[in-house]
Formats: C-alpha cells, structure tokens, sequence
C-alpha cells in the first residue's frame, strides 16, 4: 500500500471516530521512517566536484551500495520536525521522574557551548592553544571541590555509571596498592542497578544489605557484613527512597573501621548542594551528575557527564588526563611517569575516555553554577526539597506513602492504594500521560512494591505542582470506579500502549528493505 | 533567580501546608556536624550577561579550529555539519527529554534510535547496532568484554595500530575483571604480527589503522573464525565507510566505531558518539540500550527499547554492561546528518575527503626532507619530518597553521617515533590551506 | 508414579526413575510476567543444586532458574526457546526446561511437596 497511514484500513482504530484518511490526527502527524522516503540519488547537502587526484585507497574501494535513503533538506527537516512533536520534553511539561532530576534547561547554556572557542576546539591542538579550554577545566573542578568539600575531582567520566567505574576502579587501585585484596561490595538493595553492575565490571562480587523499616540502610545488617573482605560500601544518599541517610556518619566511621572504602552515587546531590558537603560525611568518593544536578539537558538520554570527588586517599589513583599549572600556563597531563611499557601507571588507574571528558557538558554545567551563584545553589536545593514535601502533603492522602516524615527532594509511594482496584503502577502511570503529564518513575526502588517514585525538582512553579496534585488525586479517587479506563490508557497519544513483549520476543532492530515490502504487501 | 519560579510567598504557604516552621526543619535528618549554616566559598549569582563575558571570555583564549588552517585528526575529525543539525537537535522535544522509558511519550526519540541503528548497521555492514556508547574508546572496551563473553576466553590481542587512547581504555577496563590485554607494538608502516591460540577471545584491528594505512582484514577474519576468536573492528573515522569497503563485508564480528565525525562538533574531546554494531547471533551479549520495532493497542506500528534484560536497570550485576546514560543526541545529530547526505552524499564527502587528502599528502612531500610513510589511506596519513615533531607543532601554531599531531604526544618514550606527524585532511582544507600549511611547514624545517 | 517437588526458588522438578525433568511454578511465571526469552544450557552439561542452570527474562525482568539438583543435562526444551509463550501459557507441562539424570536418585527428598509449596506460596503474599 501506498500512503501516509501505516496501516490505517486494517487497525481497529480504523473504525472509530479518530479515523482519518491519511492516518494523522491534527497536530499528530504520521511519519514514515527515512528509509521508505528514498529518492535514490536525492541528496540534502551541496557538495563539490573532488578535485583530480590519483586514489589512494590500497584496492578497498567499496563495490556496493550501502542503502542509505537520499532525501532533500526541507524532507529531513520536516521529518525531523515531526518526530521530535512525538516527544514529552521538559520544555514541554511537568517531567517528575524520580532519581532523574529533570529540571529546566537553561538556553544560556546551550549558545555557550556552541562558542567555537569551545565546541569548535581539537583535544589534539598543541596546549598553547587550548589554554582556555584548561582553564574552564580547572574552574569547574574548582567548583565541584568546593560543594563538595572534597581535595581532588577526576573530570573524565562520561557518565553517572561511568564515574562509578571510575570511583570503583580507584578503589581497588588503592587497596591493591596497600596489598590487600578485598573481594566484596556491599550495596543497599534500594540501589540504582549500575552500582551492582560497575562492581560486578570491577571483578567484585555483590552482597545485598537490607533497608530498615524507616527506609534507611539497616546499620545493624550493615555492620554484620563489614568483614576483612570487604572492599566498599556503594551507597545512594540521598537515597532512592529519598530518604537522606541519617545514620550516615556511623555508616562512615563503620565502613573505615573495617577498613574499606565508602562510595557514594551522587545522583542526588541536587537535594543537598549548597548546604551539605558529602566529605563531612565520610565519604571517600562519590560521584556527580552534571545532566543531573547541574542542569545539562538529557538530549533522550544523554550524554552526560559524570565527574568523580576523591578524598586524598584516592586521588593519587585518578585517571588520565589531569591538569598541572606550570610556568606557561595549564598543562596536560596524558601520561603518568610511571607503569609499566604500555600498560596503565602505577597509580592511576589509567584512562578511562578517549580523550579529556565531556567538555560540551562542563561549560554548560559552568554557565549554570555561576548563572546560580553560591547562593542560588542552596537555593536549589531548598526549593527542590521543598517541592518535594508539599507534593509529598498533597499527595499521601490519595496515594500510600511508602515511608513517613520528611524527604528529601523526591518522595516515594507504593501500590497499597491500588489493592482490588485491579489498576497496576504502570495502568496508573500510563492513565497520567493521557491527562498530559509525563509520569512519575515506576518500579524503583524495588524495596516496596510497584513503587512511584516522584521527583519535581526546583523549577516547577507551585502552580504545576498544584494542577499535578489535583491530577493524580483525582485519578486515585478514579481507580476505584473504571479500572478498564486504566487498562485502555493511554488513548490520546501517537501511539496507545506498545507491545513490549513481542517487541522482545522477536526483535526487529532496525529496517530492512525485505520486511518493508513484505508489510506493504499485507 | 530566574531559574526558580517559587516566590518567597510560596515558599510560606508551602512550608505551612508541609506542618513545618522553616526550610531548615526539612534538612533536619542531616546530621548537625554535617550542615553548612552559610554559604560555600564561591561566588554569588550573576545574570546572563555577566557569565556570558566570563565565559566567552575563556572561549576566547583557545584558537578555534576554523580560524586557522587545520590538519588535525587521530580519532577527531572536523567536517562541515550542515546548519539543519544544530537547528533540529536543539528542538526542546529532543534536547530536554529523557530516555525513552515511556515509549507513549517518546516515539520520536524511539524512531530516531531505529533509523540510527539501521543507518550504522548499513554503514558498517554488520546486521544490528545499538543506540549508542559514550565514545569510541569506550565502544572498543565494551567490544572486548563482550567478545570474552561471548567465547569466554580470557585474552585480548590489540592491534600496534590501534589509537593508543583506546589502547589504553581496553587496558583500564581490563585490570580488574581478569581479562588478559595483549598490546602489539606499535610500528607505523607495518602489518602487525598476530598470533592466536585458543584462550583469543578476540583481534582488535583499526580501519584504517590509527597511522591512516588501510588493510584488508579479510584473511585476519578468517584466522580468528578458525581459531574461535573474534574479530573487532574499530572505526574512528566512520566517513571513511563512504569510500572504503565495510568492517562487516571483510568478516568483522563485532565494529566498534567513533561517530563524532557525522554531525558532531569536536567538543575538545566531548561528548562524542560511541558506535557499536555487531552480528545478530550475539546481540543478548551487546552492551547498551536498543530499540525495537513493535505494534501499539490499535496495532499500528510504533517503537520501544527491547531486549532491556541485558541492561543494568534489570539485570544490575549480571548486565552486559554498566551503562545507562549514553550519547542520544549525538547520536541524532549522527543520523540528521547522514539523513542529510544519503547514500549520493556520503559517497561524494568521502571521495572528497580523499581527494583533499591526496593532493595535502602530494604537497607536503614537496617539502625538503617530508616523506609520507603510507602506502594507502583514506584522509589521514603519518608524515616523517627531517627532525622531532613536537616543536614543528608548536612553531607551525605559531605561524597560525595547526598542522597535525606529533606521535610523540601519544608514545612519549618512543624516540624511533618522534620525527613522524599525523596529519588528516577533510572537506574543510582548502586548497590555500593545504598552501599555507606547506608553506609554515618549509618554513620551520629550513 | 513419577514424584513431583518443589524450591523456594520456584522451579519444579518431576522425577521419574534415574531422570527429572525440570521447569519454573505457574506462581513463577506469573511473577515474571509474559516470557521473552528463554536460555538453556547444552545437552552434557553438569548441572550442580543449587547452582545456575537457565535464564528466563520477561520484558521487565530477568531471572536465573537453579537446579534442584545435580546431574547431567540430557534433554533440553528446545520448543520454549523458539516460542517462550509456552512457559506462561503450561509451565509444568509444554513448558519444562530441562531433563537431568540424576546423580542421586534420592535427591528430591529435601524438596517441598505440592502442599507445601502451595503453603510457602501463600506465605509470600
């Protein structure tokens, strides 16, 4: 068939009143991929004729078409245009994702990075040519140091998980170092999955530690397990619970006595920034979320950028490159004195990217801590905790509050409150979309049962907070009367609720001619 | 602060219906020895116009790539990004969304995932790819663990003409899950000697290799399916693929590729685009998110991330892998671009990339005492100067030519290295450039 | 008669002579959800009690199925690897995983009972 629609004479929504002839529905407009847009030979971009020359390519000349479609540039643009209106976006609404801090990212941001004195920057140029770019380095590190109160901060890692490879890694380069090798990492069951997989990549093996009734490690279990094996703690604070763990600094002081290491997963530092430093909780390395906390945009899912603090205990074992100052200015280094041939140095754990970090990330990441000021920091994490608390009263009447008193800047509920409703967590979440919100995180932690776990952040007026509250409210108030209305949703979007099971069962991962033709045929 | 839209009115009423006195009683689970009473030791907040100045005025202490003639590559490579890119990328819908976990919410970001997959499947003619790796050097450590899961053998052989940073990450990665990293000397100009024996998990080879040279790695690929092994191919210029033939056509088993080249800035070294693609016969062993083509309640087609149970979120120590945030806008800018340029387009940017390519190397061996070493390349090649590199460098930045990069920043304690010079060449020289070049470069050798 | 027993990691085993075969509980299934994949070991490998002898993954899960007891796989389900549906739809018939033979035939003996699989079951809420 031909057309804009899919398959719009067989779906059964065919026969409903959305029915249209072209499949579109207003402002949602169908789009087929870019691969059955082909105009062979069409091309969005005006290049020149190559120049003579004699080829040089060693007899590998390539003999075949690679199947790339050829499109002009208004198609790509329209195409594009059209995907991304299929997108909830925090630009777009409320974005309450528990342990994802999706706050509003600032446009100043985004013009600083495209500077070519930094976006238009090779990390090969000979240093005297980059001594600005070092010079936003170094600062930022300086900032990082100074909210978190810790002596060193590796900038390389990509990632939150990364900066946890990073911070394990030196972990086990200070213990190997010390002789003593330890073979554990104990990790809260509440954890987020990368700190069991990241020591798991490490060579440790995991061992679980439970959560006390109020939602907190359980100090008692924790202490049982602090054997001599015992290379770290991997700890959340605050929590995915959010919770802050108030019994950190016996936590800390128990950890060392054991003599191991306490990590800390900072991606939730945006509830302490600015009025708690995590080196006065004992803490020996911990990483931070600049997509997080420090506003870089999420971009559906990255890049991010994950730099690690490193208590003095740590930082001879940080990874390659760093930043010297010297008589002509920054310098760096790429290479440490010492290792062996071609192997990592003894100390550092060796490099970790290919090249110096997420530059692009650390100048918006800059732009936003200086646009906030040490002031307006503490004020981030005020209002975000905040936030978080008047949600938190808005909502337990409707909802279960899976742990009472105050939390922190994100609030967790659990599905007490859908017992024989026969409404699920995910039916609750999907009916959320359909009213226009994107919904909550859902099923973590996995410490109580189809939990919700809510996030708003400090950029969301108290009038959002208020339209979400009456929002989810009334749709808990409707849970116990139209359980079907859940398990329809969500009707109004570009797409109704996607089988995943068969998405998985057999995988299709990306086009081909072959299967095209074969639907167009059916 | 033009950030937070609470007013201090609404902090009151909010703090009245939580039941608390002050914001401090929210932070009252925090340990008293641990609270800041004031404010940390950095400056106060300024408006946009002031951090503009402070930054732009660090932008301008670093020489931007397009404001001298430039000649710099090594996994890096600078090419026009066509304006549509950074127009689409920046929509608010892409830029500000989160991973698609909520497939309803985000068919946009899910489709551009799967036209990405299948555009770096066809690329690098292998039958799956995933949604994107932090960067190239992470892609080929991914490669490695996975190949030793996948034959669960415990050795890695990495090619001499490997780019040493991803040498060097493989090796990271390596020291502590027990994986043996065999690094081959590096010896530009010449095939590497590679032995296999059945504990090979996996051969890494670049292509073209990290000196520029092409080689076939057909018959590499056939002595790796032999011996049991693997064989990873690593692409760190990936328009090259537009006139060479593929990894996947010479026997690759799993490509490990940098895509920054397509779309991407060159962001002093970040973010950039990690490319993995592999054969479907290992795809529960991949690392990374993937998305997958389904059918909705109304069977219609639509998209979502599929096989999650290899990924951290679910399987947490037993994943492929520990990543979660990955390159996604990268990886749209990739596939704009690519949109852009089709099959004509990426056929035409890579012919004149060689073509630029040839007539810099042609020029350069004008020079007195300039050979270029290669036999073959694709837009980059290693020079040998009649003296050590590094300070040619140096006086060639001063002359406002950045020509290239000395091998000696990359194996410093190889003497026998110091006089060669990576240089690249893409669709941005000009040829007045290629003159200039040529010219700063006569000029600090005489 | 062929002895059916129960784990408290929810597989089942039947025993028959010096073979058992082995699956997941229908409680099992219904917590992982609709079955996508199911991976089996190799006819001749020794399985050990206690010990990893298959993975099952739903859409949002994953999880290891343990041997109840140790002994050489001689038989696998190939069918629940092309169609892992069967799992959910008769997991203790169309459904089973694996077939060992034994290597003590008294080995079921520390194993619950149906009865007391479905007391334990109801404990768990």
């Amino acid at each position: 068939m031909t057309g804009w629609s899919q398959a719009l004479t067989t779906h059964p929504a065919a026969a409903t009143e959305t029915a249209t002839f072209t499949g579109n529905r207003g402002l949602q407009l169908e789009e087929k991929l870019l691969f059955e847009q082909d105009s062979p030979g069409h091309c969005g971009v005006d290049l020149p004729e190559p120049p003579p020359h004699r080829s040089r390519l060693g007899g590998l000349e390539r003999q075949r078409p690679i199947g790339l479609p050829g499109l002009s540039e208004p198609q790509v643009v329209r195409h594009f245009t059209r995907l991304s209106q299929k997108n909830y976006a925090i630009d777009s609404g409320f974005y309450p994702l528990g342990s994802c801090t999706m706050k509003h990212n600032p446009r100043l941001n985004e013009k600083l990075a495209r500077l070519p004195g930094f976006a238009d920057l090779h990390p090969l140029q000979p240093q005297s040519t980059t001594q600005g770019a070092l010079e936003l380095i170094d600062t930022l590190a300086h900032w990082l140091r100074t909210l978190t109160g810790m002596p060193a901060m590796a900038l390389s890692p990509a990632a939150g998980a990364h900066g946890e490879l990073c911070g394990m890694m030196a972990i086990r380069a200070a213990l190997t170092a010390r002789g003593d090798p330890r073979q554990r990492i104990l990790v809260p069951e509440s954890a987020h999955g990368t700190n069991p997989a990241t020591a798991a990549t490490c060579g440790y093996a995991i061992e679980p530690i439970p959560n006390n009734p109020r939602g907190r490690v359980d100090l008692g279990a924790l202490k049982a397990k602090l054997a001599p094996d015992v290379a770290a703690l991997m700890l959340t604070n605050p929590n995915t619970c959010g919770l802050f763990e108030d019994e950190i600094l016996e936590i800390a002081e128990a950890v060392h006595a054991a003599g191991a290491f306490f990590y800390c997963d900072g991606a939730n530092f945006n509830a302490i920034v600015g009025r708690v430093r995590p080196a006065d909780l004992g803490i020996d390395a911990l990483h931070l979320n600049l997509h997080k906390t420090f506003s870089t945009p999420h971009g559906g899912g990255g890049p991010g950028s994950g730099p690690v603090a490193l208590a003095a205990s740590l930082a001879p074992h940080a990874p390659l490159p760093w930043i010297v100052h010297g008589e002509g200015g920054r310098a760096l280094i790429e290479h440490a004195a010492k290792g062996p041939e071609g192997g990592p140095a003894t100390n550092s754990i060796g490099r970790l990217k290919g090249f110096h970090g997420q530059i692009g990330m650390f100048v918006r990441a800059l732009a936003y801590m200086m646009s906030h000021g040490a002031d307006g920091l503490r004020q981030v994490a005020e209002d975000a905790v905040l936030n978080a608390n008047y949600l938190r009263v808005r909502l337990q009447g409707a909802l279960s509050l899976s742990y009472p008193g105050t939390c922190m800047h994100e609030v967790l509920f659990d599905d007490r409150f859908l017992k024989d409703t026969g409404v699920t967590t995910l039916d609750f979440a999907k009916a959320m979309i359909d009213e226009g919100f994107h919904p909550m995180t859902m099923y973590f932690p996995l410490v109580v049962h189809g939990a919700l776990l809510i996030e708003p952040t400090e950029t969301e007026s108290k009038a959002a907070l208020d339209q979400f509250a009456d929002t989810v409210n009334a749709l808990a108030a409707r849970t116990k009367t139209d359980a079907a209305g859940f398990h329809a949703a969500p009707r109004l979007t570009p797409r109704r609720r996607l089988d995943e099971t068969a998405a998985a069962r057999k995988p299709v991962l990306r086009w081909q001619p072959e299967l095209s033709k074969q639907e167009a045929a059916e | 602060m033009r950030y937070l839209p609470l007013t201090p009115g609404d902090r009151r009423q909010m703090l009245a219906a939580i039941g608390v006195g002050s914001i401090d009683d929210l932070f009252s689970d925090v340990p008293k020895s641990a609270r800041l009473d004031g404010l940390v030791d950095l400056p106060l907040a300024q408006g946009e116009l002031a951090v503009e100045r402070a930054l732009s005025q660090m932008a301008a202490k670093n020489v931007a790539a397009g404001s001298a003639p430039f000649f710099i590559g090594g996994g890096v490579y600078r090419h026009h990004v066509p304006a549509a890119v950074d127009h689409l990328i920046q929509r608010g819908e892409f830029l500000t969304s989160y991973t698609p976990y909520q497939p309803e919410l985000a068919q946009g970001t899910l489709q551009s995932l799967f036209e990405f997959q299948t555009q770096v499947a066809l690329l690098t003619g292998m039958e799956v790819a995933n949604a994107s790796l932090y960067d190239g050097a992470t892609a080929c450590a991914e490669a490695v663990a996975m190949a030793h899961r996948v034959t669960r053998r415990g050795k890695a052989v990495l090619s001499g003409a490997l780019h040493p940073h991803y040498r060097e990450v493989c090796q990271t990665y390596a020291q502590f899950s027990g994986l043996q990293v065999e690094a081959l000397k590096p010896t530009p100009g010449v095939a590497d000697p590679i032995d296999l024996d059945n504990e090979t998990a996996c051969v890494v080879v670049q292509y073209p290799d990290f000196f520029g040279e092409l080689r076939d790695c057909s018959a590499l690929a056939a002595r790796c399916h032999q011996a049991g092994a693997l064989l990873v191919v690593v692409v760190t210029e990936i328009v090259s693929l537009g006139a060479v033939k593929s990894p996947g056509e010479m026997g690759a088993d799993i490509v490990a590729g940098e895509g920054q080249a397509l779309g991407n800035a060159l962001n002093f070294g970040g973010p950039h685009l990690g490319l993995f693609a592999a054969r479907e016969q290992h795809v529960r062993q991949m690392p990374g998110r993937l998305a997958g083509q389904t059918v909705d309640a109304d069977g219609r087609r639509g998209w979502v991330l599929t096989l999650s149970a290899r990924e951290q979120h679910i399987r947490r120590e037993r994943a492929t892998s520990n990543i979660c945030t990955n390159s996604g806008l990268c990886a749209l800018a990739f596939t704009i671009h690519l949109a852009l340029l089709g099959e004509a387009g990426l056929t035409r940017l890579a012919e004149l990339n060689h073509a630029t390519a040839c007539n810099l190397a042609d020029r350069l061996e004008t020079v007195p005492g300039v050979s270029v070493l290669n036999r073959s390349y694709f837009n980059e090649f290693t020079v040998r100067l009649p003296k050590p590199a590094a300070p040619i460098v140096d006086e060639l930045a001063e002359f406002g030519v950045l020509g290239g990069v000395p091998l000696s920043r990359f194996y410093p304690g190889r003497d026998d290295l110091a006089n060669l010079l990576l240089v690249a060449a893409t669709e941005t020289a000009t040829e007045d450039d290629i003159e200039q070049f040529a010219h700063a470069l006569a000029e600090v050798l005489r | 008669m062929p002895t059916l027993r129960f784990t408290k990691d929810h597989e089942w085993i039947r025993q028959d002579g010096d073979t058992a075969v082995i699956g997941i509980t229908d409680y099992a299934q219904q917590q992982l959800g609709d079955i996508v994949y199911v991976e089996l070991p190799a006819v001749g490998t020794q399985v050990e009690a206690g010990k990893e002898a298959a993975v099952v993954e739903s859409a949002k899960a994953a999880s290891e199925v343990y041997a109840p007891v140790s002994g050489e796989v001689v038989a696998v389900n190939e069918a629940i690897a092309g169609d892992p549906a069967k799992v959910n739809a008769d997991p203790l018939g169309e459904g089973w995983f694996l077939t060992v033979k034994l290597a003590d035939p008294k080995a079921l003996d520390g194993l619950m009972d149906e009865a007391a699989y479905q007391k334990f079951v109801a404990e768990q809420g």
